[in-house]
């Protein structure tokens, strides 16, 4: 090949690599509609700290769980506890806000978010986004590497450390089970004594949301978590103060995988890019001579 | 004077009282590893729900793959470049690249909590191309075997050229190598550029990529070190470590085997350094700049410590030492540079994988447990130990030896 041909070539795949980048770019503003997913809207001003969700969620995911009587203990409340591998939802309490003698509690859980980064990061799909709203995890092709928890923006995802074998990644499934088969609302949504939790499409969700901060602005903020945060997330939440208040992250709007997933498609877009330096390097073995290094006079020489 | 030498297996004893020390630290990292396997990766670690990550990936893994770059470095400037002054460091580079990338495997395996789904990513209903820890993970699979193939060509094949000639129990072996031997004569000889081309292109694509790992956790890495062009920076970076890090291990073993350096070799390939260095730094500090994020160097925090201890000894002191030609002449010097890149570049990965990582609900700063230091002391003596063995067994260094000199 000569070298006007070996440019021709290099040109047509730079541009050919151009042309699929911005296709791509137009491919991931439109990420399917989200409005059918399953999700939850939790009203924070309506829980009242029974922990019960916390019982059914364990009695229902077969975690170690006690008695429900032992779930009224209300001193737990006294640190800030995390979801584990024993437990993939925790209550705790914040002060109210504006003074206000009542304190207020929030449940956390998997967000079960729109463009989880979880599972994008994820390098053998053991975790996916349902078509029903449900991120879950199929421990069968895990390798452990724990990357999706990295990727958490909520931090969410636990480990079984000491699980020396069969170590497993531990989260929320929003009872994937439950809500395949007909319907079924989540355990922690069935049990909840205020039905401060409402289950459904994401889509009727917002609408819920919107109504009730309409109606009542003095008892809302308006701001509905879940709505924006990181693309979107199925478990959305209303409260009567500010959501930092209630240790949920601030985040940006675009989810994290947009930004990886873009620069990984254009590195991988057909293999073109990969393919072309190949085709450079090749071009440069072949054609590229150094200057006979043993003539008298090199710079190397006289270097060293 | 005489410029190419050719490879020999270097004419010293395996066992030293220093390789018997290493021996003793990869005994430890064994019985740390076999608590692990029984125990659990919580066992040994301080790993927990907030850091998932720590020192096995920082260094173990990502530093690992970082200072294996001599291999494709230097590849590329005798097999592309054709600079044929400079293959007799070629062999060395390849060889700590192969056993690099064979101990970040091994690391990893230990770090896993499945490892025995290690292979997983290569099963097609598994795949997932949106994940960059996949795109890194097929490239070093790819990459690891390309080097097994370069070594076999470039070393075994010329050892057993001849005949092979194994002493014991091993004669068994002897008719299977000169097959082995004579059917790579025949074929891989010919397409051998071909591989190394594959090499350098597979490393600049998981080198960029293990930069884009952290790319995906805006929220929780400090801004002096998240940026979009982390993938650049990564392979800027392991472009720029390349040469430092043979220059460091060719003089560390002329040290060890009590060989004279070869500064004929090592001085002008020195010389790039500063350059490589330097677009590195524009491209650091630039983004920097462009972020608005240059304020947080001077904040005073914990991360702007490093971040400036990465640069300032890392990047800048040792660009600035190699632009002269006196330190590319001294022994002592050269050596100095090349270290403070290499230490600076591992900094680099530590800062990223761990100093820069907040966890959103952070209650204890991690510090890497006993275990987890033993380990990884323990894997790094390993290798050490492996390749002397090698080199001693086979041509790979090419030491002017006592006769010729």
């Amino acid at each position: 090949m000569n070298r006007r041909n070996w440019f021709k070539v290099i040109g047509a795949a730079g541009a050919a690599c151009l042309a699929e980048t911005e296709a791509n770019a137009n491919e991931s503003v439109s990420i399917g509609d989200f409005d059918d997913c399953f999700g939850v809207l939790t009203d924070i001003t309506q829980c009242i700290g029974c922990r019960k969700c916390e019982w059914a969620c364990n009695n229902q995911n077969k975690l170690p769980v006690q008695p429900l009587a032992t779930f009224e203990n209300k001193s737990v409340f006294q640190e800030h506890r995390r979801p584990d591998a024993g437990h993939y939802t925790v209550v705790n309490q914040y002060p109210g806000s504006n003074g206000e003698e009542k304190p207020v509690w929030c449940k956390v859980q998997c967000m079960h978010c729109n463009d989880p980064a979880c599972a994008s990061a994820c390098l053998v799909s053991a975790l996916e986004k349902q078509p029903n709203g449900a991120v879950i995890y199929d421990a069968s092709r895990c390798m452990g590497c724990r990357y999706c928890m990295v990727a958490c923006p909520f931090q969410i995802p636990t480990y079984e450390y000491h699980n020396a074998l069969t170590p497993q990644v531990r989260k929320c499934t929003l009872c994937y089970e439950r809500i395949s088969t007909g319907g079924q609302a989540p355990a922690c949504v069935t049990i909840c004594p205020t039905e401060c939790m409402t289950f459904g499409r994401r889509g009727d969700l917002l609408q819920l949301a919107k109504s009730r901060i309409e109606k009542n602005p003095e008892r809302y903020v308006n701001h509905i978590y879940g709505e924006h945060e990181v693309g979107g997330t199925s478990w959305l939440y209303i409260s009567s103060q500010p959501f930092t208040e209630l240790n949920l992250p601030e985040l940006p709007e675009e989810a994290p995988p947009r930004l990886t997933e873009e620069i990984q498609h254009g590195i991988f877009r057909y293999f073109i890019p990969p393919i072309a330096l190949y085709a450079v390097l090749g071009g440069i073995t072949c054609l590229y001579h150094e200057p006979d290094e043993n003539k008298p006079g090199e710079e190397g020489q006289q270097d060293a | 004077m005489h410029e190419h030498h050719p490879p020999r297996p270097v004419p010293r004893k395996i066992f030293t009282p220093g390789v018997c020390v290493l021996l003793a630290f990869v005994a430890m990292a064994l019985g740390y590893s076999i608590y692990r396997f029984i125990f659990g990766i919580g066992s040994i670690t301080n790993l927990d729900d907030q850091y998932p990550w720590g020192l096995w990936i920082a260094v173990d893994v990502a530093t690992g793959v970082a200072l294996a770059a001599g291999g494709f470095t230097t590849a590329a400037l005798a097999h592309i470049f054709h600079r044929e002054r400079y293959h007799a460091i070629v062999r060395p580079a390849l060889l700590t690249a192969l056993l690099g990338y064979t101990f970040v495997g091994l690391g990893l395996t230990v770090d896993l909590g499945r490892y025995y789904n290690i292979w997983h990513p290569i099963v097609p209903s598994m795949w997932s191309g949106h994940s960059v820890l996949f795109e890194v993970g097929m490239c070093v699979m790819a990459y690891l075997t390309v080097l097994y193939i370069e070594f076999w060509q470039i070393v075994v094949v010329e050892k057993f050229k001849d005949g092979a000639n194994l002493p014991g129990p091993f004669k068994v072996f002897n008719p299977l190598i000169d097959f082995f031997v004579r059917i790579s004569e025949k074929t891989f000889k010919r397409i051998l550029t071909l591989f190394v081309i594959a090499g350098v292109v597979l490393s600049c694509m998981h080198q960029s990529s293990l930069g884009a790992l952290m790319v995906i956790a805006p929220t929780k890495i400090h801004p002096l070190w998240y940026t979009p062009i982390l993938p650049l920076l990564f392979l800027l970076s392991a472009i720029s470590v390349g040469f430092p890090m043979v220059i460091f291990e060719s003089m560390l073993a002329s040290r060890s085997f009590r060989c004279p350096a070869e500064m004929n070799i090592l001085g002008p390939l020195a010389k790039v350094i500063p350059l490589f260095l330097g677009i590195y730094l524009a491209c650091k500090l630039g983004d920097l700049a462009i972020r608005d994020s240059l304020h947080y160097v001077v904040d005073g925090s914990t991360e702007s410590k490093f971040f400036i201890l990465e640069i300032l000894l890392g990047v800048i002191v040792p660009m600035l030492m190699l632009l002269f030609r006196r330190v590319r002449q001294s022994p002592g010097l050269l050596f100095t540079s090349a270290t403070l890149v290499v230490l600076g570049v591992a900094l680099n990965r530590i800062n990223v994988f761990i100093i820069a990582y907040t966890p959103v609900y952070k209650t204890e700063q991690y510090f890497p447990s006993f275990g987890e230091i033993a380990v990884t002391v323990g894997l790094i003596s390993a290798l050490i130990v492996i390749y002397r063995i090698i080199v001693i067994v086979f041509p790979v260094i090419a030491f002017p030896t006592e006769e010729s000199s």
